[in-house]
């Protein structure tokens, strides 16, 4: 028996797996993790700006993650300071000045907790809509951009001495991450967006033998795990963004085990409970 | 005066890439500066040099991976590359066969990707996962990709590294019969100062800057050519120059004239003739010892000798 609000917390959680599975991959393949972490994080700040400026919070968390991406890439320019070390900073300062930022605007109350691991059971219809439109905005431009984003994720020297432009890929790249991220934020939060990303595509990685199926593979595996985790959350009353990472994470463990491979590989379901 | 005897008239509409007093500075350091360089079709270049002479920026330069901070760098409109760069790491989250990488920045049919493959001489490996090849066979796998393209340019950053001794000769000859039947002109870069394709039409010689250039058709008809490579296999050619400044090991540059100054480019006034005190060879025999070139000193001095 499925509630209205469950069926709608499928469909966003569904629409939004088939979207990080493709994107994951790069993720994992361009070693980003930690920038789609720190991007993530800067989503509260994103938040904070919305509440105060009055603007969408879609908007908003956008145009915060377009910036700290930009900052980035400039302040490697400069390389006074190792990638990882800048990450680290634009990381933590911009969701601490968030949360300092939501406790001076003492006159709005927000559920921290539902920006911080999603709330994926409040979704609306709008909500879907924006996942599906956006996911499927983000799935063609990765389609459009595939060869030279694949070919520059192997040799940017090589993507660019043969005419594909990896730095235009890499930026449009960052655009999807940051785009991914704001319609991500309310299905599983902040903390929890890159989990969506990598762990997916780490689990797709042992059954494919080329990038184009590990990409597809990895959507598979998350609305596997969105489906288990919702499940899960519906029958042991347990959070629901932190339910789906955790079956994700189990689908990763068994992907792991010796001789499971196939089973697993050909639609082996969970349930968010197993362990 | 040995040089510039073989050279073909060249048409302009050939010139594939000119570079004129082109440049690379990083943190404050030029990594190499005043390059003078042309490669027209059909034409097999060599940079040679120690490490850290900026062979590989100055490729990269050619073919617009880095911007020159000086110079000027032209390249013919349309100018298809095929380029195999010196290091290359790919993430083995990545599942990549040697397939896949064939068509990493083009389409590529299976016969046309077959034929390169089998070119390369390794045709088995087809359907192997990249990371599983080894570094030679990588190489070949690399090598492949760019012929396959049927490039107007080939840039190749030392693609014979980690490539045995026999197969080495076969890629060179291989490079060779590409030149022969495309056309395509050739930027070859070696490491090795004493190993350098006798079908080479000019190499030049990095450190920073050009230290000198010359053409080994030429070296090769002269006796001391026969000499000296009398008993190295064929298609391997040995160049063998002396230089007229030597690096010392702060950067600085002493000339000739005794004279020490922070760099050697062109312009500073040390720089040597070529006409005048070219390239000729010195009496030193190929029997795989230890032969330092007497007269020049660089401070990299081990890439000076013959192994």
């Amino acid at each position: 028996m499925l509630d209205d609000f469950f069926f709608r917390a499928l469909l966003a959680g569904i629409g939004l797996a088939l979207t990080t599975g493709p994107l994951g991959c790069f993720v994992v393949w361009r070693r980003m993790a930690y920038f789609g972490d720190t991007i993530a994080h800067s989503a509260l700040l994103g938040v904070a700006l919305s509440l105060m400026l009055e603007i969408n919070l879609l908007v908003s968390v956008f145009a915060v993650a377009v910036a700290v991406s930009l900052l980035l890439l400039l302040l490697q320019k400069r390389q006074a300071l190792s990638a990882d070390a800048l990450l680290g900073i634009l990381s933590h300062s911009t969701l601490a000045i968030g949360l300092v930022m939501v406790a001076f605007m003492s006159w709005v109350r927000i559920d921290l907790i539902a920006f911080l691991f999603g709330d994926i059971l409040a979704v609306t219809p709008g909500d879907i809509a924006l996942i599906w439109g956006g996911g499927l905005v983000v799935l063609a431009a990765l389609v459009v951009l595939w060869r030279p984003l694949i070919a520059s994720t192997v040799s940017a020297d090589i993507a660019e001495a043969e005419g594909l432009k990896p730095e235009r890929a890499r930026l449009l790249f960052m655009l999807l991450m940051a785009l991914v991220i704001a319609i991500a934020m309310k299905i599983v939060g902040i903390m929890l967006i890159t989990a969506l990303l990598i762990i997916p595509a780490a689990t797709a990685r042992r059954f494919s033998s080329a990038p184009e199926g590990m990409a597809v593979l990895s959507s598979v595996i998350g609305v596997i795990a969105v489906v288990g985790g919702l499940f899960g959350s519906l029958t042991y009353d347990t959070p629901s963004g932190p339910s789906i990472v955790v079956a994700a994470l189990i689908l990763f463990i068994l992907s792991l085990l010796p001789g499971r491979a196939k089973n697993l590989a050909e639609g082996g379901t969970t349930s968010g409970g197993r362990s | 005066m040995l040089m510039q005897t073989a050279a073909p008239e060249r048409r302009k509409s050939d010139e594939l890439v000119t570079m004129t007093g082109s440049g690379i500075r990083r943190n404050g350091r030029w990594l190499v500066r005043g390059v003078d360089l042309s490669i027209h079709r059909g034409e097999i270049v060599t940079l040679i040099g120690p490490n850290g002479a900026g062979k590989s920026t100055t490729a990269k330069m050619a073919i617009g991976v880095l911007r020159a901070d000086e110079g000027k760098v032209e390249r013919k409109d349309g100018l298809k590359i095929g380029y195999v760069p010196q290091k290359l790491a790919i993430d083995w989250t990545m599942p990549l066969s040697v397939r896949r990488l064939m068509r990493l920045t083009a389409k590529l049919d299976d016969a046309k990707l077959m034929a390169a493959l089998t070119d390369v001489g390794i045709p088995h490996l087809v359907d192997a996962e990249v990371r599983h090849l080894s570094g030679g066979e990588f190489q070949r796998a690399l090598l492949a990709r760019a012929i396959a393209r049927n490039p107007d340019l080939l840039v190749l950053d030392e693609p014979v590294q980690g490539v045995d001794f026999a197969g080495e000769s076969a890629l060179y000859e291989l490079i060779r019969n590409i030149r022969q039947k495309t056309g395509c002109g050739i930027l070859l870069i070696s490491h090795d100062l004493h190993m350098v394709m006798a079908d080479t039409d000019t190499v030049i010689c990095l450190n920073g800057h050009v230290c000198c250039r010359g053409t080994p058709d030429a070296v090769s008809r002269s006796d001391d050519y026969r000499r000296l490579f009398g008993n190295v296999g064929a298609g391997l050619a040995v160049y063998s120059h002396h230089h007229d400044h030597t690096h010392l090991p702060d950067g600085r540059v002493q000339h000739k004239d005794g004279s020490v100054t922070d760099h050697c480019h062109p312009d500073d006034g040390h720089h040597h003739d070529h006409a005048a005190d070219g390239h000729e060879h010195h009496g030193h025999d190929h029997h795989h010892g230890d032969h330092d070139h007497a007269d020049h000193a660089h401070s990299a001095e081990k890439e000076h000798r013959h192994a």
